[in-house]
């Protein structure tokens, strides 16, 4: 029924000769019998995260209830030489969390207690399994939120998010992850725990916080967060614009921004998306368009009404065919609703898409989109753009069916294609997803084997055994060579000794 | 772009790092009074100079490292745009590089951004004397780890800094200074009522009794905000804030040592001898006393926060704060990691590393 590929694993050293019927004696003395999964029926649900390109099985799923379970499971793998995965809610779209088959994946989910809300310092200490939304549910009793929301906020735990740097709607604003953590304490590979960060607003030496967020789980394993709480805005607006030409919305995009405003949120939608969204879900999208902008504001009552005054002309400016503003709080959430049913949408409209997240500066932007168009074309299958356009993130979707033979591998070529287009014009292969298993091949254009190998000392400062979630993001020189895509830096043929790692 | 520059640099660190000599950076020489001394070879950035990219709708500028702040702040005022950190400059000579191996913020830390977070990407030269290339010119980019980043308030004992990125925000149309009189107490009172009722401040001093807070917003605004709170509107905004991020007021001109402690904001007193003041809601306190560096770094720790010697004529092994063992051990691992042979800044955050 599904056209899987299974991981590539050769790059993974198989450091032990455990079998499946042994785990559960090993970490017996660890957790509770009932958290050690072995049974193929109970590992199935586990085979991969929101990447599902690719399944595989790991040796066995633990799911400990407490902190000391995780640095005794730790303490643990690190005898036995066994890697470790570690999942959250399973929503990443880059297979962070795709589990290693010799290997064992560790749930947090457990891990989901809101420990305290501070008001006075404005920070929430919880768990990494705690969801997303739930910190902000929480805090919303002093009229503070958390404000990083990646569209899988019902779901997505903190302690994936941390691993991700995920992002969301509102990062122009209100910043990533890296922006709204303050505090992490991590169990690292010897099983220490060591707190980096603090409820101050400097910290002192390197910058562990910054590295260990969007780390991919391959330096540590976070346990407890403290992350930064704001004061709900006071009001907000929410504008949607209407393009005959993507070009003009791209300008608007830009004239916006030069006027001097940043809006919390500012979205595109090209054709195909908008007509999609409106048949599943009719927010009211003008489905003649080229494009939509939609552009929420937020601030105090005067500044946001100078704001509402900018984005309004500079939308015109560039000829929109219509701008309009949200009369009610109910039709704020229905211009929302289209941009988050945007997926699902395209989901109705082909059995499978790959999301892809690469980031251009925003002047490329309709540069960028007409190479997609031609790439698409030219490879045979339809891609649909959703655009976080105030940060420069592109989400292109395309679309495939699974069950033809060789549509996959033309999605993929396709996305390869799309994500060395974003390098080339100065942007990156990810916004916010995350590199995981998806994009370790793009990795080998955005960096030459020098960064390569420096990205390699870096992880073996954190985990000289290379037992902490081996094999994502980071690719190996070897890897990038069968590529072909590795940068020659300065003239040196870069794989004269590869190492492998 | 200045490749035979970066080529230059990067052939004295081979070179060093095969001769394990150890090499003192510098930019324009601003903050040598910071922390600790390196006895070493000096190698100057000053060469790399000069704005690389600026388009204000893009909100980012990238510079080579050894660029005037002055001159990239200049070109921001031009384009009412500005750095959300205020970099403080404590001299003219300061460079981009300079400020953000020191990764000092100035008085709009709390309010906007630390210098840290505007931090889009960082061109390096290691301790092998490989230039490389991390993070980029957008505020979303996560492929490979954020070493970018890491190289804030590294000062350069993870690489040189021969280019970077910077997040830059619009400027506020207007602001102006009010100036209350309140106990310490009622001030960082005063302070978090109006920040969670959304008032745009954008600094705040406090000394002897005396808070200055910052409105920025337009101008309709901040005057209507200035009636509904009160207080005297000072002279001159401008001059005050630049006084106080660089160190020219009253407060700091003084032979006694000077700390600089950081502390949760909410904090009450720190309880040291010599006169004090507080920038950031009360995050950030300079103590001007004679204290042993022990009990500064004791007291402070205590209290959740940190402290360092800013400036002083005799200084302590280590101006830093000590660190707990595996936090350092991972500082170590790091430094060998983009450093083997110990040459860039040995010692020049911490003795040790």
């Amino acid at each position: 029924m599904y056209s899987q590929k299974s991981l590539n694993t050769d790059e993974i050293h198989h450091k032990h000769m455990l079998d499946r019927s042994e785990i559960p004696a090993l970490f017996s003395s660890c957790l509770p019998k009932a958290c050690i999964f072995t049974s193929i029926e109970k590992l199935r649900p586990y085979e991969c995260d929101a990447y599902t390109a690719y399944r595989s099985l790991p040796l066995a799923v633990l799911l400990p209830e407490t902190k000391q379970q995780v640095i005794d499971i730790v303490k643990t793998c690190q005898k036995y030489q066994l890697p470790i995965v570690t999942r959250g809610a399973g929503t990443g779209l880059s297979g962070g969390a795709h589990p290693i088959e010799n290997g064992i994946l560790l749930n947090l989910s457990k891990l989901n207690q809101i420990y305290e809300i501070n008001h006075e310092l404005q920070y929430a200490r919880v768990g990494p399994g705690v969801r997303n939304l739930a910190i902000s549910e929480a805090a919303s009793t002093y009229d503070l939120y958390y404000a990083p929301d990646p569209s899988s906020q019902i779901a997505c735990t903190i302690g994936g998010n941390i691993a991700e740097n995920s992002g969301g709607v509102h990062c122009l604003k209100y910043g990533l992850t890296v922006h709204n953590i303050l505090e992490i304490t991590f169990v690292n590979i010897d099983g220490e725990v060591i707190t980096v960060g603090s409820e101050c607003y400097e910290n002192p030496g390197y910058d562990l916080l910054a590295l260990l967020t969007g780390s991919e789980g391959m330096l540590a394993i976070m346990i407890q967060a403290k992350v930064k709480l704001l004061p709900k805005p006071a009001n907000k607006e929410v504008i949607l614009a209407a393009f005959n030409r993507i070009e003009d919305a791209g300008e608007a995009v830009a004239n916006i921004i030069a006027s001097g405003v940043i809006p919390a949120g500012l979205e595109m939608m090209d054709q195909a998306v908008i007509q999609a969204t409106e048949n599943f879900c009719q927010a009211g999208y003008p489905t003649d368009a080229a494009a939509i902008l939609l552009c929420e504001l937020d601030g105090f009552d005067e500044a946001l009404q100078w704001e509402i005054q900018q984005v309004t002309q500079q939308c015109n400016q560039c000829h929109a065919t219509s701008v309009r503003k949200a009369n009610n709080a109910q039709e704020q959430e229905l211009f929302w609703k289209g941009r988050k049913s945007a997926f699902p949408a395209i989901g109705q409209l082909a059995p499978d898409y790959l999301c892809m997240d690469g980031t251009i500066p925003r002047q490329h932007l309709a540069h960028v989109l007409g190479e997609i168009s031609n790439i698409s074309e030219r490879i045979g299958l339809p891609v649909a753009n959703v655009f976080h356009a105030g940060d420069g993130n592109l989400h292109p979707l395309i679309m495939y069916d699974a069950n033809n033979a060789g549509e996959l591998d033309k999605a993929e070529e396709i996305g390869s294609q799309i994500l060395e287009l974003c390098v080339s014009v100065g942007g990156t292969i990810t916004g916010e997803h995350g590199v995981g298993i998806e994009k370790l091949n793009q990795m080998c254009v955005q960096f030459n084997s020098q960064e390569l190998i420096q990205f390699e000392q870096v992880k073996l400062a954190f985990d000289p055994e290379r037992l902490f979630n081996p094999g994502k993001a980071i690719p190996t020189l070897q890897r990038c060579a069968e590529f072909g895509a590795m940068h020659v830096h300065a003239g040196e043929l870069p794989f004269k000794d590869i190492p492998r790692f | 772009m200045l490749n035979q520059q970066i080529q230059s640099l990067c052939d004295t660190v081979k070179h060093a790092y095969e001769t394990k000599q150890a090499l003192n950076i510098q930019g324009g020489n601003s903050k040598s009074f910071y922390a600790n001394h390196v006895d070493a070879q000096t190698i100057s950035t000053t060469d790399l100079s000069g704005i690389i990219e600026y388009q204000p709708s893009e909100l980012y500028i990238t510079a080579h490292a050894g660029t005037p702040l002055q001159i990239i702040e200049d070109t921001l005022t031009e384009h009412k745009q500005m750095f959300s950190f205020e970099p403080p400059y404590y001299s003219p000579s300061t460079t981009l590089g300079g400020s953000i191996a020191c990764g000092l913020s100035g008085p709009r830390r709390p309010y906007a951004d630390a210098i840290r977070d505007c931090i889009l990407g960082t061109d390096i030269i290691n301790g092998k004397g490989e230039h490389l290339s991390f993070g980029g010119k957008v505020i979303k980019n996560v492929a490979g780890y954020d070493v970018s980043r890491l190289m804030c308030g590294a000062f350069g004992t993870l690489g040189i800094i021969t280019q970077a990125s910077i997040k830059v925000l619009p400027k506020p149309e207007h602001e102006i200074t009010l100036l209350f009189e309140h106990h310490q107490q009622q001030a960082k009172k005063n302070i978090q009522d109006w920040l969670n009722s959304l008032i745009p401040i954008t600094a705040t001093y406090f000394q002897n009794d005396h808070l200055w807070i910052r409105i920025s917003g337009l101008e309709n605004i901040v005057s209507t905000i200035h009636k509904k709170l009160g207080g005297e509107k000072i002279h001159s905004s401008k001059t005050f804030w630049q006084a106080i991020k660089n160190h020219q007021a009253d407060f700091f001109q003084t032979d006694i040592p000077l700390w600089r402690c950081i502390v949760p904001h909410n904090t009450n007193e720190i309880v040291l001898q010599g006169e004090s003041c507080f920038e950031w809601n009360g995050g950030l306190r300079w103590i001007k006393s004679e204290e042993t560096a022990e009990k500064v770094f004791k007291t402070c720790q205590t209290l959740n926060g940190y402290a360092s010697l800013f400036r002083s004529k005799e200084k302590p092994a280590d101006c830093f704060a000590p660190m707990n063992n595996q936090v350092k051990k991972l500082h170590m691992n790091l430094k060998h990691a983009f450093d083997p042979e110990n040459i860039l800044n040995p010692g020049r955050m911490y003795s040790w590393c």
